[in-house]
């Protein structure tokens, strides 16, 4: 994890090599489950997906639908100190 | 929570003073590769945030951290920079860094008339002075944890 004034980079490795890289803000919290979640959005539909071939960019609906409602979670739940 | 080891580097990437407490595995490779590795590493990680950021910065770089280290950040508007390795349990410490820089490296070592700079410091009474100021640390265990 990479701390700066105005951002944190998380970034989280899987077994296989896949990095999730996620910019938040400092004082926002929970981006290691955030971190975990998105590896199963991931694994759900874009790895179980029959049309969607590894290493391509991820154009599945689903993925992206699922992801921005995990972010919204992420972002509901935790900053620590006054919210943006 | 303990201190492994610190660094300071002046803005032409000329090591000025390495101090090592509780340091379990080497690097592997000459120290001066590896002083010119750490440099080289966090000249390009001040560029990459410099271009990742989504605001404006103020101080820049901070820290970071991985599983088993916290690295700590801190540069002057002159270009030296204090980088100090500790394990995680430790906070932000960019004051204890600038009291390195201000009331150890400014008096000790930038007032003294017979210390040359942009070399490795040779100043003994530096390196005492540094030695109790990180063993005085609150952070700091005696004990290898």
């Amino acid at each position: 994890m990479l701390e700066t004034d105005t951002f944190k980079l998380h970034c989280f490795q899987t077994l296989t090599g896949i990095k999730f890289v996620v910019l938040a803000d400092p004082r926002q919290a929970g981006i290691d489950s955030l971190l975990r979640k998105i590896y199963e959005i991931y694994s759900d539909f874009a790895l179980k997906n029959p049309f969607y071939s590894l290493e391509m960019p991820i154009r599945c609906e689903l993925f992206e639908q699922n992801l921005k409602l995990a972010l919204e979670v992420a972002e509901k739940a935790g900053t620590f100190g006054p919210g943006s | 929570m303990t201190v492994h080891n610190l660094y300071l580097f002046d803005r032409n990437g000329v090591c000025l003073h390495y101090s090592e407490w509780h340091r379990k595995k080497q690097a592997g490779i000459s120290k001066e590769e590896e002083f010119k590795l750490m440099y080289g590493m966090l000249f390009s990680i001040r560029s990459f945030v410099s271009k990742m950021s989504p605001l404006d910065m103020k101080d820049g770089f901070l820290a970071f951290q991985t599983s088993r280290y916290k690295l700590h950040y801190y540069e002057t508007p002159t270009g030296i920079k204090v980088v100090m390795n500790t394990d995680l349990g430790v906070g932000p410490i960019r004051d204890v860094l600038h009291h390195i820089y201000s009331a150890l490296y400014v008096e000790l070592v930038v007032k003294n008339p017979l210390c040359p700079l942009g070399q490795t410091v040779q100043s003994e009474l530096f390196r005492s002075r540094l030695d109790s100021y990180i063993r005085s640390l609150p952070f700091f265990s005696a004990r290898a944890g």
